[in-house]
């Protein structure tokens, strides 16, 4: 029997024995040995759940558990996944396990950077468990502050700036979502028999089956998704990204983009379209013109990008705006596009982002104009590098693909010029994509070799290659095959789909 | 008939050879991973040989028409209860055609790089990047989904991508390769909505329920067809969408752009991908969704008419290049011209479907004598190495095989009978005389100039000055290239004369029945002499070294300078994409988010951090201050106190 709770007790345990290590390899060790078992027990999550699918278990909710916290409130310890939230499980126990992987060679204070990714971890994983808006709230803040100092400490480039701006801009939009969830709980009522008056809840599955004032909606929403917006890098919010990303270390940055973002998008359909339906449906088109914004407008500033970091976290303000649009379209197909973005974006990204910091660790550079000919002489990760290129602009095979054309077939289902433009406007940043893409691609990697000293590069290293290759498998497990992936989230993105509907009936 | 699995290992061979090659193969046996690819493709070819013959004369004509048939389909990704692209394969007419150009072209090129590759430094990896080019072309032509087609034709660009850039460190090899796939990449933006368009009215993704639900006259898509956008239909929209994508991948005007720079890619890659299997997509496209683009006259126009705008301007080009790929790449783009316009003025079904046979008939005989052709040019090339004409001439004592076969390919694509050529040419000439005189004509025209310019580089190439040898290498072998490379230039040589004798009204029309087509001599007497009259202005001007054409170009000056810069079309694009979108679309874009929308948030952590500032200064630390604070506010709340109780 599969228990919830051990997916907090291993990065818990992880974080303790990384900070009784006496040495930076056994620091390494540990961290690698926690993040491996968890990957482990994700995937037997994974099976188990699919396995009880396909048994016939129907409840919305598997390995439920609950737990009062905090009874004056009552606030509870209540976690249980559904297959979203599996799907969310398996791509941060993925990109923890390659993180570290790739953050072999730090030196500098090992223990705690450790210390912090794990503990980051902890905060993704509570955050994609639990059923309770309050302790999701907690989980959410767990995962903040550890950017911040991984950032400001291990960063480079102006990273006091960086690390402060990302961590005031999360920090702005949790307090967003703080005041969001009070509200929200403030509207809840519970009536139970034993009691004289009603209680309010944070319990996200109760709520689901209230109906929330639409006035108090069409308030809360906007705070919520906002809120939860600027994890997700929404446009105008997005700012954030470029400088958080570039100057983080590479694991903080496959982190950032990879998980860190996802929590954004999680809390956008989980938490503001599925409790808030009346309002997803009059804020809809506010969302759409904000996203396909994003989208073409993030495609058009990548292209004058320079610094192949900076390509890569404009394009996934660009890629993100999907997750957005995808959400913001309410047809079941382009949400569950939308969920797909966002595993494939975490994966593509994070390994985007690992090769990058291959390049630069060799390079000690990343500009693109002094890079070229990099294919001679690191052949593997450059292949890496271009697998991640061609993932982001969608080769099919690869996952970004089947999300993109997820979300492009359910937005056309939405029957109306405005959306039908929009999704138009989506579309046509594949082509920008492209262009950005291959420009990187043949000016980093293509071409003479720029400098006698690359011909001395050597190739990646075994832990390199193990991260690379992990991630290419997840990337291509779903591009080549995405059904396992659409029959795991669809069920359950048809149950929010049937909530929003309500929404229709109620405007 | 084959067993399934058989019929799906036509595809899987390539791309099994490919994922060995890459993972395995280039490290631990590279010198034999031609060979594998080899001997894969020659399986592949022997299947799809097999599936030919049992498709047409055994198991694939019920009554008297040919039917469609789904040995394999897999639901790949299901998006709503009917809406989902599946992986499958579906045998028709034209699929199975398809089916033996590709795997034969491509075991031609298989077998020709081996001795033309020989020695390159990333031999191993060519092999594998041409076994996954003709598995997603394999994967594309037997698409039973369109939106299967659509992840085949992203596929077949991303391997003309790696193909077209292999020599990576060539910076002209990088831009090429980038050029070809993002201009495809654009049209294909078109095919996509075009899809989304048709799979929307349609309610699926699957071809023949597509093409059944659009093409039933009581479909409510046709009622509410009136639901046009800008005044036009949106199934003429869609359709029109869908052929911008064709149009792209084929070449065609004025999408043609990245093929005659494709041409950096090595030859057989040329011969391969842009001349005989890629670059017709396009037409197959078309002719995948001809019954719904016969519902659609507007649609079909535009067709005909790119077609054969697209057909005459590059016959004009090819006559001006001096690059003799680039040549044959104008040819190409013409012979396809000539295909898409056979395509738009038939109909579907009975006597009004010959341009669609044509069409097929064209692009299969097409395939062996251009295939022909840029093999031919590549030994040539490797001989010479130069691709320039001037650098050649008087090669047909060197290289005797090539010669000929040379030679026979340029009959066949001169439509001089009886080579293959003649025969699907003339069937694209009646049509269109029949159909549409105006086209007619365009297409008389440009048969004539094909034969000239093809001639010219002919002569160019085999005749002229005598060649001199520069270099030693020359004098080490006697010019005729090796074996590996000759036999592919025969096969393919006897293919070019006999592939006329193919009985294509009997197997592949738009309908599936047997089309009836009268054979008129007379009606053939025009364009044969015509093209004989190109063939002897090039004999007279470049059989010799002859100072006539450079008379020639520059009496005519302008028109000359025009088509050997393209017609400026190059330019124009660079203007639009150098000159407009980036400085005025990127640059602000980035400048916007770096100095307003950022430096809206700098603004305020600034005025944050200057309110802090200001504030800071109470908390001065002096005793003095604070007990000033607490007089003042002791007094301030007794004054509220007396207010209030008063």
């Amino acid at each position: 029997m599969i228990n919830l709770s051990v997916l907090l007790i291993i990065p818990l345990i992880t974080a303790l024995a990384v900070l009784l290590c006496s040495n930076a390899a056994q620091v390494r060790f540990m961290a690698l040995l926690g993040s491996i078992v968890q990957l482990g027990y994700s995937s037997v999550l994974m099976f188990d759940y699919m396995g009880q699918r396909a048994a016939g278990n129907h409840s919305q909710m598997l390995y439920e558990s609950r737990h009062a916290w905090f009874k004056g409130l009552n606030i509870e310890y209540y976690v249980g996944v559904d297959g979203i939230s599996v799907a969310m499980i398996m791509l941060t126990a993925v990109v923890v396990m390659t993180g570290i992987l790739i953050s072999w060679n730090i030196t500098k204070l090992t223990k705690e950077f450790f210390f912090l990714i794990v503990l980051l971890s902890l905060g993704a994983y509570g955050f994609f468990i639990s059923l309770d808006l309050f302790t999701m709230f907690f989980f959410l803040e767990v995962a903040v502050i550890p950017k911040f100092l991984l950032i400001g400490i291990w960063g480079s480039g102006k990273k006091e700036y960086s690390a402060m701006k990302l961590a005031l801009m999360l920090m702005g939009g949790s307090a967003l979502v703080l005041i969001g969830l009070l509200c929200l709980y403030f509207n809840t009522t519970v009536l139970d028999p034993g009691a004289a008056n009603g209680y309010h809840t944070f319990d996200l599955l109760r709520i689901s089956r209230m109906h929330i004032p639409i006035e108090a909606q069409k308030f809360i929403f906007p705070l919520m998704f906002v809120g939860f917006g600027v994890f997700t890098a929404m446009f105008p919010f997005h700012t954030w990204a470029p400088d958080g990303h570039s100057s983080a270390p590479t694991a903080a940055s496959m982190f950032l983009a990879g998980i860190s973002m996802k929590l954004g998008g999680y809390g956008c359909l989980r938490v503001a379209a599925y409790l808030m339906p009346e309002a997803a449906h009059y804020y809809s088109w506010v969302i759409i013109l904000l996203s396909t914004i994003a989208i073409i407008y993030g495609a058009f500033a990548t292209l004058m990008q320079t610094d192949l970091k900076y390509i890569n976290a404009y394009s996934s303000v660009s890629h993100c705006g999907f997750v957005i649009f995808g959400i913001g379209m309410l047809t079941k197909t382009a949400i569950t596009g939308a969920v797909m973005q966002m595993v494939s974006h975490g994966l593509m990204t994070a390994l985007f982002f690992a090769a990058i910091g291959m390049i630069y660790e060799r390079a000690h550079t990343r500009q693109v104009a002094q890079l070229g000919g990099l294919l001679k002489t690191i052949p593997f990760i450059i292949t890496v590098f271009v697998l991640a290129g061609l993932c982001s602009l969608g080769l099919p095979g690869l996952s970004g693909f089947v999300a993109e054309m997820t979300v492009f077939v359910g937005s056309w289902q939405r029957v109306d010029t405005f959306y039908r433009v929009s999704t138009v406007l989506a579309c046509a940043s594949i082509v920008v994509t492209a262009v950005y893409i291959l420009r990187a691609v043949g000016a980093a990697a293509m071409g003479p070799i720029k400098n006698e000293e690359f011909r001395h590069f050597g190739d990646a290293t075994w832990n390199e290659k193990l991260a690379s290759v992990t991630l290419l498998v997840s990337i291509l497990a779903i591009g080549i095959a995405p059904f396992w992936l659409n029959d795991l989230i669809s069920p359950d993105t048809q149950i929010i789909m049937d909530n929003i509907a309500r929404g229709v009936v109620g405007k | 008939m084959l067993s399934t699995p058989l019929i799906a290992l036509i595809p899987l061979l390539p791309v099994i050879s490919f994922v060995l090659i890459a993972l395995v193969g280039k490290k631990y046996f590279p010198s034999l991973c031609g060979a594998l690819g080899t001997l894969s493709l020659l399986v592949a070819f022997i299947l799809s040989a097999t599936v030919a013959y049992d498709y047409f004369f055994v198991v694939g004509k019920v009554g008297d028409t040919y039917q469609q048939i789904v040995p394999l389909k897999i639901t790949w990704l299901q998006f709503t209860q009917n809406v989902s692209i599946d992986i499958g394969i579906l045998l028709d007419p034209i699929s199975v055609m398809m089916l033996v150009v590709v795997t034969l072209v491509s075991l031609m090129v298989h077998l020709y790089s081996l001795g033309y590759m020989k020695g390159e430094e990333r031999y191993a990896t060519f092999y594998s990047f041409l076994g996954l080019f003709t598995f997603s072309m394999l994967g594309l032509v037997l698409s039973s989904n369109i939106f299967q087609i659509y992840i085949f034709w992203e596929l077949v660009g991303v391997s003309s991508y790696l193909l077209v850039g292999f020599y990576f460190d060539r910076p002209s090899a990088v831009s090429a390769a980038k050029k070809a796939f993002i201009v495809t990449r654009f049209a294909d933006l078109g095919f996509l909505i075009g899809i989304l368009i048709l799979s929307f009215y349609a309610g699926t993704l699957d071809f023949q329920t597509l093409i059944a639900k659009l093409t039933t006259p009581t479909n409510e898509f046709h009622t509410i067809a009136a639901a046009s956008f800008m005044g036009v239909s949106a199934l003429t929209w869609g359709l029109v969408l869908v052929f911008i994508g064709g149009a792209g991948k084929s070449a065609m005007f004025p999408l043609h752009i990245w093929l005659p720079d494709a041409m950096e890619g090595p030859t057989p890659v040329s011969a391969l991908i842009h001349a005989a299997t890629m670059v017709v997509a396009g037409v197959f496209l078309v002719a995948r969704l001809f019954p719904v683009f016969s519902m659609c006259a507007p649609a079909l126009d535009v067709v005909m008419w790119v077609g054969a705008s697209s057909s005459f301007i590059a016959a004009i080009i090819a006559c001006t290049q001096t690059d003799i790929k680039r040549v044959l790449a104008y040819s190409t783009m013409s012979q396809i011209g000539y295909m898409m316009f056979s395509l738009g003025l038939a109909r579907h079904g009975g006597e009004h479907g010959l341009g669609y046979m044509a069409s097929m008939f064209h692009l299969f005989t097409h395939a062996m004598f251009k295939a022909l052709l840029f093999l031919g040019a590549g030994a040539v090339i490797h001989y010479v190495h130069s691709n320039e004409m001037k650098d050649m001439g008087g090669l047909r004592k060197m290289m005797p095989v090539t010669h000929l076969t040379f030679l026979i390919a340029c009959l066949a694509i001169a439509g001089i009978p009886p080579f293959a050529g003649f025969f699907s040419k003339e069937e694209i000439l009646q049509a269109a005389f029949h159909a549409n005189k105006a086209i007619f004509v365009i297409a008389i025209i440009t048969a004539a100039i094909t034969a000239f310019y093809m001639f010219r580089l002919y002569f160019s190439i085999f005749w002229n000055k005598p060649y001199h040898a520069h270099g030693e290498s020359h004098d080490a072998h006697h010019g005729e290239a090796p074996g590996t490379m000759l036999i592919p230039l025969i096969i393919l040589g006897l293919l070019s004369v006999c592939a006329g004798f193919i009985p294509f009204s009997k197997l592949v029309t738009s309908d599936g029945k047997e089309l009836h087509t009268a054979f008129h001599l007379t009606f053939s007497i025009a364009p044969v002499v015509l093209a004989t009259l190109g063939i002897i202005i090039a004999l007279s001007f470049y059989k010799k070294e002859s100072v006539t054409p450079q008379r020639i170009s520059d009496g005519i000056g302008g028109l000359y300078r025009g088509a050997y810069n393209k017609f400026y079309i190059d330019e124009l694009y660079l203007f639009v994409t150098k000159k407009i979108l980036f400085p005025l679309v990127g640059r602000p874009a980035a400048w916007v988010d770096r100095n307003i929308v950022d430096g809206f948030m700098n603004l305020l952590a600034t005025v944050t951090g200057q309110i802090s500032f200001a504030i800071k200064k109470v908390q001065s630390g002096k005793t003095q201050s604070y007990a000033a604070y607490f007089f003042v506010g002791v007094i301030g709340f007794v004054l509220i106190f007396i207010y209030w109780w008063t």
